[in-house]
């Protein structure tokens, strides 16, 4: 890739493998993924449990333990910047900084002997070096703008409700205004209303300050709502990628049509669902062809044998499955 | 009508808290036929689950009547309401903390079966046990598994044959499969959907998750702050929603399509505190469509079309 197509990029990651080594084997969390993301776009990661999006996430903000993680990738930059080889103490400049992180429960997020105002003044404090009545003063601007009342910074965490509590760790994610903003599961641990809140929020605020996001979520619906690009992972890897009109419309993995096929039908009620059969694969113990073609209704014995790799499709679709090397093969869902 | 198998009326549970009353069920009555889902959905904090377990009388009911069959079940004793259990049973949310893990999958199912002495003879419970496993779609040779060497959507059919060992005619799910992933949540409803069929079991689907709710419902009430707001057939409800609240919620639902176009109705605000409630609309301060008369009462359920109820003055015409 050419120097001036990388500056363009806030996230470049080529080959990202993580896995866990221990005493009962070795746990391939993720298996090789590339991820690429421009300025101010949000890009969905999508997949059930143990797909490997939180790891991902975690890696790139080098807090994967170690032992017993091992980190390795070909390429890791963020802002232009090479996180990988970072020396320990500038990487904790980066993070709050470059990087924030949503975390899925806002409960367990904050700190509990602190008010809300000295949690969210402490990142100001460190990375743009205020003082405590300044960062005080911006920690209830933060507030105001998540909607909640400057007034109430002086509060404890256990006076807010859930969704309260999520809006101060977004708060204190973008204090800084980061470049990149992870957000993991962010509305899971809330109530549909307030979760509409929070996701009109989070889109207000991400144009606001300019900021690249990556969402990590299970409900495609949410991957609908605020992102651009969406990457569905399974056991590890990337199975299928490309703008939301690309995966939604023209989907071509099986497993991202088992997704869909998955989630009951707004529109018709009736419609039996159409479960992904079986489980997803022990990742101390992954079969040696495609991963998914265990539970896949299309798997030939080529699928069983081989590892597919991602392969471009369209200007910005790209999929990972054998079965399409046979002659006219689609899948059932189809082009819509 | 001669064939419901539940009838509710003015249940109410109230819990007292060092500061007051606080209102987790007010005052709700519905019926249920035999065979039907009714599907209670709201927040957290609705009164949802507690609803639940007062039927089942888990929890005792402040005040109302439950009719099981035609019978008051809140007069009857102890004793007496342990014999009535075998037909109401109960599947949890969390399948991680509702089973004992010092059990084996062929003593947790079997316990109940002991315990209300339905088989005595050890081989008669093994074997009904393998037979209710089967039902469920567990693999027999996991009998001496313990739950910890199961994912979820296993753990949850335990639980949901642990329900089916005493052959009960009503099951209250009380969030069955959210803890669980997409693949399996459908796995798992799917399950209970032919079960239904295959035994003539009468549901009463408790969720927060509207979509799930709206495939799997024959009928929908809709809560806040411990009352029925809305009440209609889920075709109904979700076709022709008339509560600002039911208006509000319905239009939160993400929806994993392009093409969807949608009117977001936001609200104000979060769920007031179910404590020491005053007497006007439970919804009224975070209502977008609020008027004056709104607080100056509760409003009552309405049939506004046949078999459509709302709680609402500004609607309930």
């Amino acid at each position: 890739m050419s120097e001036e197509t990388t500056n363009n990029l806030i996230l470049d990651i080529e080959n990202l493998v993580v896995r866990y080594e221990t005493e009962d084997g070795i746990v391939r969390a993720l298996n090789g993924i590339d991820l690429q993301l421009g300025y101010r776009q949000t890009i969905g990661l999508v997949g059930e449990t143990g797909a490997g999006k939180t790891t991902a996430a975690l890696a790139m903000l080098r807090l994967v333990p170690d032992p017993p993680g091992v980190v390795e990738c070909d390429k890791l930059m963020i802002g232009g910047r090479d996180i990988l080889n970072l020396p320990a103490a500038k990487m904790d400049e980066v993070r709050g900084k470059d990087i924030s992180m949503i975390f899925q429960d806002p409960m367990s997020a904050l700190n509990p002997v602190f008010t809300v105002g000295e949690q969210i003044a402490e990142s100001l404090q460190i990375h743009e070096q205020l003082d405590k009545k300044t960062s005080m003063e911006r920690a209830k601007e933060m507030l105001e703008m998540v909607g909640i009342p400057g007034a109430r910074a002086n509060e404890y965490p256990h006076q807010f409700s859930g969704g309260m509590k999520q809006r101060v760790v977004i708060a204190i994610a973008l204090a800084c205004n980061p470049k990149l903003l992870i957000a993991d599961e962010p509305t899971t641990a809330l109530d549909v209303t307030i979760q509409a809140q929070v996701l009109e929020l989070m889109n207000r605020l991400k144009e606001q300050y300019d900021t690249s996001m990556i969402m990590i979520t299970h409900d495609l619906g949410i991957v609908a709502e605020v992102c651009d690009t969406v990457a569905v992972m399974y056991a590890g890897k990337i199975v299928e990628q490309g703008t939301l009109e690309d995966v939604f419309n023209h989907t071509l993995h099986p497993y991202t049509e088992g997704l869909f096929n998955s989630l009951p039908n707004i529109k018709n009620r009736t419609a039996m669902l159409k479960p992904i059969r079986g489980l997803m694969p022990d990742p101390t113990d992954l079969p040696a062809g495609c991963a998914f073609a265990p539970r896949c209704d299309y798997a030939t014995e080529e699928c069983k044998r081989r590892k597919p790799q991602l392969k471009q499709v369209g200007p910005t679709h790209k999929f990972a499955c054998l079965a399409y090397e046979q002659e006219g093969f689609h899948i059932k869902r189809g082009n819509r | 009508m001669a064939n419901n198998i539940l009838e509710v009326r003015h249940l109410k549970k109230y819990f007292k808290t060092s500061h007051g009353m606080l209102h987790a069920v007010d005052d709700i009555s519905f019926d249920l036929q035999a065979g039907k889902t009714l599907g209670l959905v709201g927040e957290s904090g609705c009164g949802k689950s507690t609803t639940g377990r007062s039927i089942l009388r888990l929890i005792e009911p402040t005040s109302g009547q439950i009719f099981f069959e035609g019978k008051d079940i809140t007069a009857l004793s102890k004793s007496q309401m342990r014999h009535m259990r075998k037909d109401m049973q109960i599947i949890f949310q969390d399948p991680f903390s509702s089973l004992d893990p010092k059990k084996t999958i062929n003593q947790i199912i079997a316990e109940p079966i002991r315990v209300n002495r339905i088989l005595t003879d050890k081989h008669q419970i093994e074997n009904r046990v393998l037979e209710l496993m089967e039902t469920v779609g567990l693999a027999e040779r996991l009998i001496n598994s313990y739950p910890h060497e199961l994912d979820g959507g296993r753990r949850q059919r335990i639980g949901i044959a642990r329900a089916l060992a005493m052959q009960p005619k009503l099951i209250v799910c009380d969030e069955p499969v959210s803890a669980l992933d997409v693949s399996i949540q459908a796995q798992i409803l799917n399950l209970l959907k032919e079960l239904q069929e295959k035994m003539q079991l009468t549901y009463i689907f408790i969720t927060h998750d509207l979509s799930v709710v709206n495939h799997f419902s024959d009928y929908i009430a809709v809560m806040y702050l411990g009352s029925i707001v809305e009440k209609a057939p889920a075709e109904e409800l979700f076709g022709n929603p008339i509560h600002p609240y039911t208006r509000a919620l319905l239009s939160a639902i993400p929806v994993p399509d392009l093409s969807h176009k949608r009117q977001r109705i936001s609200l104000k605000g979060e769920i007031t505190s179910p404590i020491n409630l005053p007497d006007e609309c439970r919804f009224a301060n975070r209502c977008f469509e609020c008027q004056e008369n709104c607080r100056k009462g509760i409003p009552q359920l309405v049939e506004v079309s046949p078999d459509h109820y709302v709680a609402c003055f500004q609607r309930g015409v």
